[in-house]
């Protein structure tokens, strides 16, 4: 019998319980990955708007690239100064230029883009609605049957009747 | 050897393709029945050597035969076998060889069900198709071999990528091209009307079908692809507006403009031309997008090739046939006879609106897709177009689309009396501002576009439930296309409140972990629970074992990955995924975050009515394929010859 | 029946843009810095005794800034050319060395501070430019890419040509190349010299 050996198992199960256990005492809510939330809604509103430009065709907001990194912590800075959104959005365009937005500017050269479907679409329900009215002036032409098709009926009626 | 018999077989395939693509058309216009009759034997033909010449490239990469070139970059020995099979179109070479075969797999089947129709369309129908398949051929064979030998053959292949490693890569692209090639067939009737001079009610009613299975096929890939992006991509992202997205939208939206406009020229010989006009546009729109992804000209994450000589080979092919196509229709449509009378408030001048916003809607997706191309061209600089723009101008043009389909239901044709008319929607318009508003004002987060999301939804659910009822008081049978016509709807309305829901209500929680940290969204709690290292056929994957807790009891566990796979350096995310009817929890895993304590970045969302989105599709696919049983189509009657 | 011709006709508009389009390379970006005045930073060189750089040290002089890293695949294409160019020219190459120090240079699960980072920076290059040559005049270190954000860098290797007034001349995007050389930038750099 070893008078220690009760004393280390006692010692041995206590800490193999603390180590069950603390993952549970030390366990809690997990935090988010963003240091301040409130800066990381406005950096994700923002930079929905902007292009990843070494993607090949995503947002800053969403793209994991390094460069994607590395702009968004930018931004965040930006925020915590005290910019506006679209003084945020000059900032970057004064660097890479208007390939960065996302969303394309309204200026003159954008006109067409964003006016364009809606002038489509002004255009098209005129047109519909003169189309609709001057056909109601036209005369319908009504298909008669030909004289040869007027045989042929009648020859596939005679074969009905006469099995 | 194998393959080479393939290529010759190829070789031969597009001798084939020319003589279909011209006796039986030369034979039309010599009234000579013997040439006309070659069609149907030639297409049988073109397609056996297709298949054959397909078959060897299928073979040489289940046989790991890395002297082929486009299979050395494509598979892998270590690749399972069914991503072998669909590595063959996993790259541009192969993927269009697929296409050819799917072409002239539709071309026998037009030939084998067309029993009905007179030999000079078949002829006509065929021979079109023909000469489409002989210009993809020449293309695959001049420019895009993939037959090219490598010599010395590596030990083993580059491997297909990673992303595409995914039972989404077996299907997605399959079905997609099902849909692309079946627009051919609406755009070779639609020609072979035109080169008849015959462009009356019965070219509807044989186009049809077509068109709709054609327009299934295309929203079943599409869905697919958006579930695909969802589940692979890693943050539950489902429609990006990116360029190769556009390019299989906008044929759907012609296609689903034509099914309409086709009724009328079907039912009231009306909107001949107009008709006619929308198929070609759909298929110019398919070949349209098959130039945009393989060119280069656009930056897209799913872009093929970037080969400009490539580019150019399809951009002559796209003006050629679309180009000569437009000119036939210049010329011949004017002569296209009036149908019967439309009334100003009818459902004809319902389905014209439906043409014509839906062309709008497609003309804005293809402005903001090429407007950075015009812009560089016209050396005014660069500018990117993303999902701001698309959303901003897409939605509004949708709205009154999905509007019109209760009004577009009840109406009669010729003429509707408005007084009926509303009041027959005046229960689907109570209902559905009283669900928007309830939506709006009472739920957490609830805004106006979400209720009027909800509110539309409701619309078209209540607008065919009346219809539906109104129709069963009535005597007589209800045709399958009446079912299949609402059943589609229903798809829309159920795909709107995905939509709704899911950008309305989704959250997102991106947070650090260590093993037993938990986080929680709406009712449900996750917890770390460990992360092993995880060992794959081709890959090492880090494992986190998620517990997912709801109101305290435990209902899944959710692994995501983070693979390695041998033959890339890009690591993977495999999110994991609890589907649910109502929502979906989705977790990713990110990387092991630096520092003493062993965390993990871990992100969570909570995404509620998700699955509607593709749940919706598949309603529609399943109306279409009520529209198409419908017996008329299947009347063994003989037609009057022409 | 002009109007049936309409479609034909926006037809032939979009296959002349989609021909130009072709033409043009959709991921090559222009820098918006082309003539403007470039932005000021100070930065830690290669030699650790050495004063910390700034581009106004530059002034009177046509020079080079050229923005590479040790882990950058298609540097290593250019720097042969960029060695020779150094030594037949009187041009001064200024390295921007970009975001050297990457997560698998640090040890798993620690958190170095920025002088530890910029000594790894200082030995991984100087190692790597004894190697390969040294075409610099001075190498800079940007370890976290905010100078390279400043100069609109959106991927490695670019260069920047600049004037004896501190403006931006030209803007390389990827490789440089002995035609690039010859044909873009010597004639700018014996213009610039000559005003």
């Amino acid at each position: 019998m070893h008078p220690k050996r009760p004393l280390f198992i006692h010692i041995a199960a206590s800490l193999l319980c603390a180590m069950l256990l603390s993952p549970q005492i030390q366990a809690g809510e997990a935090k988010p990955m963003a240091e301040d939330p409130i800066v990381e809604k406005r950096l994700i509103h923002i930079s929905e708007e902007l292009r990843c430009l070494v993607c090949q065709n995503e947002s800053l907001a969403s793209s994991r690239a390094e460069l994607a990194n590395d702009l968004r912590e930018e931004v965040r800075k930006l925020i915590a100064k005290g910019d506006s959104d679209a003084e945020i959005k000059t900032y970057l365009v004064e660097r890479y230029g208007d390939f960065v937005l996302y969303r394309p500017e309204v200026k003159p050269l954008t006109w067409v883009l964003w006016f364009a479907p809606f002038i489509l679409l002004g255009l098209g329900l005129i047109g519909m609605a003169v189309y609709l009215r001057t056909r109601r002036k036209l005369p319908i032409q009504r298909h008669g049957l030909t004289a040869d098709q007027r045989r042929q009926v009648q020859t596939i009626l005679n074969a009905r009747d006469n099995p | 050897m194998i393959i080479e018999i393939g290529h010759f077989a190829l070789i031969l395939a597009a001798c084939v393709a020319l003589i279909q693509g011209t006796l039986p058309l030369m034979g039309t216009w010599r009234q000579d029945g013997q040439w006309q009759a070659l069609a149907k034997p030639t297409a049988l033909l073109q397609f056996a050597l297709i298949a054959l010449a397909y078959g060897t490239l299928t073979h040489a990469a289940l046989i790991d035969d890395f002297s082929v070139k486009y299979i050395a970059g494509q598979s892998n020995t270590l690749l399972p076998v069914p991503y072998k099979v669909a590595s063959v179109w996993g790259g541009h070479e192969g993927s269009l060889l697929l296409w050819v075969l799917m072409l002239s797999g539709w071309t026998v089947a037009v030939a084998v069900f067309s029993q009905r129709l007179p030999l000079p369309m078949v002829a006509r129908v065929i021979a079109v198709l023909g000469l489409i398949s002989a210009g993809f051929l020449l293309f695959i064979l001049i420019t895009s071999s993939p037959f090219e030998r490598l010599i010395p053959a590596p030990a083993d292949g580059r491997d297909l990528n990673p992303l595409l490693q995914d039972p989404g890569l077996v299907i997605h692209p399959p079905m997609l091209y099902m849909g692309y090639v079946g627009f051919s067939v609406a755009f070779a009737f639609a020609v072979a009307a035109l080169l008849s001079g015959r462009m009356d009610a019965a070219w509807a009613r044989w186009s049809r079908p077509w068109t709709v299975v054609a327009w299934m096929f295309m929203t079943t890939g599409i869905a697919l692809g958006s579930w695909w992006a969802y589940y692979e991509l890693g943050w539950g992202g489902w429609w990006f507006w990116d360029p190769v997205e556009n390019a299989s939208l906008m044929p759907w939206l012609f296609g689903t403009a034509l099914i309409h406009a086709l009724m009328v020229t079907d039912k009231r010989g009306g909107f001949k031309a107009w008709s006619i006009l929308l198929a070609i546009g759909a298929f110019s729109l398919c070949l349209l997008g098959t130039f945009l992804v393989r060119s280069g000209v656009l930056t897209s994450v799913h872009a093929f090739a970037n080969d400009p000589e490539r580019g150019i080979f399809i951009l002559i092919l796209l003006a050629l046939v679309v180009g000569i196509s437009l000119t036939l229709f210049a010329w011949r449509a004017p002569k296209a006879t009036l149908g019967g009378e439309i009334g100003l408030v009818s459902r004809e001048s319902m389905l014209l609106a439906n043409s014509v916003l839906l062309v709008v809607a497609t003309a804005a997706v293809l402005l903001g897709t090429i407007y950075p191309l015009i812009i560089d061209a016209l050396n005014l600089g660069k500018l990117s177009v993303g999902a701001p723009y698309f959303n901003a101008v897409f939605v509004p043009l949708m709205v009154p689309v999905i509007f019109l389909m209760v009004p577009g239901g009840i109406a009669h044709w010729r003429e509707a009396k408005l007084q009926s008319l509303a009041r027959d929607m005046r229960l689907p318009a109570t209902a559905a501002i009283v669900a928007g508003a309830a939506v709006w004002l009472f739920t957490d987060r609830g805004t106006a576009l979400t209720g009027m999301g909800i509110g539309l939804a409701v619309w078209v659910v209540v607008g065919l439930l009346v219809q539906i009822a109104d129709r069963l008081k009535k005597p007589g049978r209800i045709a399958p296309s009446f079912w299949g016509m609402h059943l589609a709807h229903l798809g829309i309305a159920v795909v709107v409140v995905g939509i709704t829901f899911v950008k309305g209500y989704e959250e997102e929680r991106d947070v650090r972990m260590a093993i037993g940290d938990n986080v929680t969204i709406a009712n449900y709690d996750f917890t770390l629970r460990e992360v092993t290292v995880v060992d794959g056929p081709n890959y090492k994957a880090l494992q986190a074992a998620v517990q997912v807790f709801k109101n305290g009891q435990p209902i899944e566990v959710l692994r995501p990955e983070k693979r390695k796979y041998f033959s890339s350096s890009m690591p993977m995310t495999e999110a994991a995924i609890d589907y649910g009817w109502f929502r979906d929890l989705y977790v990713a895993m990110g990387d092991p975050i630096p520092g003493d304590k062993q965390q993990w970045a871990i992100r969570v969302y909570y995404k509620p009515f998700v699955s509607w989105l593709w749940g919706g599709a598949v309603l529609m696919v399943l109306g279409g394929l009520l529209s198409v049983s419908d017996r008329r189509y299947r009347n063994t009657k003989k037609t009057l010859a022409a | 029946m002009k109007k049936f011709l309409i479609p034909l006709a926006l037809f032939f508009v979009l296959v002349v843009f989609l021909a130009i389009g072709l033409k043009r390379d959709p991921k090559e970006i222009p820098s918006p810095l082309m003539g403007r005045v470039a932005p000021a930073f100070t930065l830690p060189t290669l030699d650790p005794n050495a004063p910390a750089f700034d581009p106004q040290q530059m002034r009177g002089q046509v020079w080079m800034l050229n923005v590479w890293a040790t882990w950058c695949v298609a540097c290593r294409q250019e720097h042969p050319l960029l060695v020779a160019f150094s030594k037949a020219n009187q041009l001064p190459i200024v390295g921007l060395n970009y975001k050297e120090v990457q997560a698998q240079d640090l040890q798993q699960g620690t958190q170095p501070d920025t002088a530890q980072t910029l000594a790894i920076a200082r030995q991984k290059s100087a190692a790597w430019l004894q190697r390969f040559g040294n075409p610099y005049a001075v190498s800079v270190f940007d370890l976290d890419g905010r100078v390279g954000i400043n100069y609109g860098v959106y991927g490695v290797p670019e260069t920047y040509l600049i004037d004896q007034a501190g403006v931006i001349r030209y803007k390389q995007i990827g490789v440089l190349t002995p035609e690039v050389l010859t044909e873009k930038i010597l004639p700018l750099v014996k213009a610039l010299n000559a005003s």
